[in-house]
């Protein structure tokens, strides 16, 4: 009887720590970045070039990640690609025409989107389109842009 | 030599066949045996399981500190210290948590479950059950199997969990890495997948191991070389499968 009682204390003590790994593991290494989305309204915005944003890429506003990217698609009528995101709801005051541009963190990080307050009265809401835009920088167009205007320059003088 | 080659043939697949069924059986009696002889299966998990918690928490340690270490020195070639976290996360919940914690498994469990029923079996104890209407696959090759694969998962997140600690200790401790980066970068990168994607390998890995264990064993030859044969051999072929079957994941999940 003791010694069976020592088992199960045992196999019980054991089981209870490798539920506590996992509750560890899920809630403490894999954070949810600081946005659970519950509660959010969404926007899209639209690029000429969006590099290699991904679904569930923040968005960010002076740093602060307020929102995460859902969809990145192409559109065939207007060539270019729809970029929509969701907004936390409690940033329910960013002025309409704020400008939104994919930026990357850092030198060899993820690309994001970062939003730049306007100065409208009226404030995004669910649905609505931002306006001014800008693509992400692709480093062989800035390459390219570069070796142009050096030989512009050569030829000019 | 034609009929040779034709009987060993036959025999492979005879053997292999005998295997599937094999695990049919475990399978098909593992409810029953979760329903009604759950205090069977508890004791398995005890000796499986809460008895190895010891050699998996200290192996864990050491090769959390092990990832601290080589993270730390290669990753201050590019001046990227601050994710030795990320990297030990990533290594230990993906890989080497499942991998190591199913190989030491298979040592310290499998082997105890393959000559315990290798020996139970030269001793004609399996035999005696029969004799007395109990079937010993039911009584005792089921609750092994079952608690060897209860056990693997719990193990495994032991293992990464206490892995964390040691890489912890030995970058943020020892080498002096800033501990907000270490946690938050790891927060940022790890996603919940990742970490499904490790406890779907241990369960699989815990399945294989304890599969192996036991077939092993209840295939004996039950003389004190075949005993001992068997357990050699289910170390050597869990750890060869679990190998195999780590790569066949890793690259469906990818």
């Amino acid at each position: 009887m003791q010694q069976t009682r020592a088992v199960e204390v045992g196999t019980g003590l054991f089981v209870a720590l490798g539920m506590a790994a996992i509750f560890f593991l899920t809630t403490q290494t894999a954070g949810s970045n600081n946005f659970s989305g519950a509660d959010s309204f969404s926007v899209t915005a639209r690029f000429d070039n969006v590099g290699s944003l991904k679904d569930k890429a923040p968005v960010s506003m002076s740093g602060v990640t307020i929102g995460r990217v859902t969809s990145v698609v192409f559109d065939p009528a207007s060539l270019d690609a729809v970029v929509t995101f969701v907004i936390d709801s409690q940033y329910d005051r960013i002025p309409e025409d704020s400008d939104a541009s994919i930026l990357t963190s850092g030198l060899l990080g993820s690309q994001y989107i970062g939003l730049q307050a306007g100065g409208s009265e009226f404030s995004l809401e669910e649905g609505s389109e931002i306006q001014f835009t800008q693509s992400a920088i692709v480093i062989e167009n800035l390459i390219s842009k570069y070796l142009f205007n050096n030989d512009s320059d050569d030829e000019s003088e | 030599m034609i009929r040779d080659l034709w009987y060993t043939l036959v025999e492979f697949f005879r053997t292999f066949g005998a295997f599937q069924l094999f695990f049919l059986r475990l399978l098909t009696n593992s409810p029953s045996i979760l329903l009604h002889r759950f205090n069977l299966v508890v004791k398995q998990v005890y000796n499986a399981g809460a008895l190895s918690l010891v050699i998996i928490m200290v192996c864990g340690l050491f090769v959390g500190g092990v990832l601290g270490l080589q993270g730390y020195s290669s990753l201050s070639k590019f001046n990227a210290e601050d994710s030795v976290g990320t990297f030990a996360a990533f290594s230990l919940v993906k890989e080497l948590g499942p991998v190591i914690t199913a190989l030491l498994f298979s040592g310290r469990a499998g082997t105890a479950l393959a000559s315990e029923i290798g020996l139970m079996k030269a001793t004609d104890q399996l035999s005696a059950m029969e004799m007395m209407a109990i079937d010993p696959l039911r009584r005792v090759l089921v609750p092994r199997f079952l608690g060897g694969v209860i056990s693997m998962p719990l193990l495994a997140v032991v293992f990464s969990t206490i892995g964390l600690f040691g890489a912890h200790l030995v970058g943020v401790n020892m080498l002096g890495v800033d501990a907000g980066a270490f946690w938050s970068q790891m927060q940022t990168t790890l996603e919940p997948k990742d970490i499904y994607e490790g406890i779907f390998k241990s369960f699989v890995f815990g399945v294989v191991a304890s599969l192996f264990a036991v077939w092993e064993g209840y295939n004996a030859i039950p003389t004190a070389e075949g005993v001992g044969r068997a357990t050699t051999r289910t170390v050597v072929i869990s750890a060869i499968s679990v190998l195999i079957l780590d790569f066949m994941i890793t690259a469906v999940f990818m």
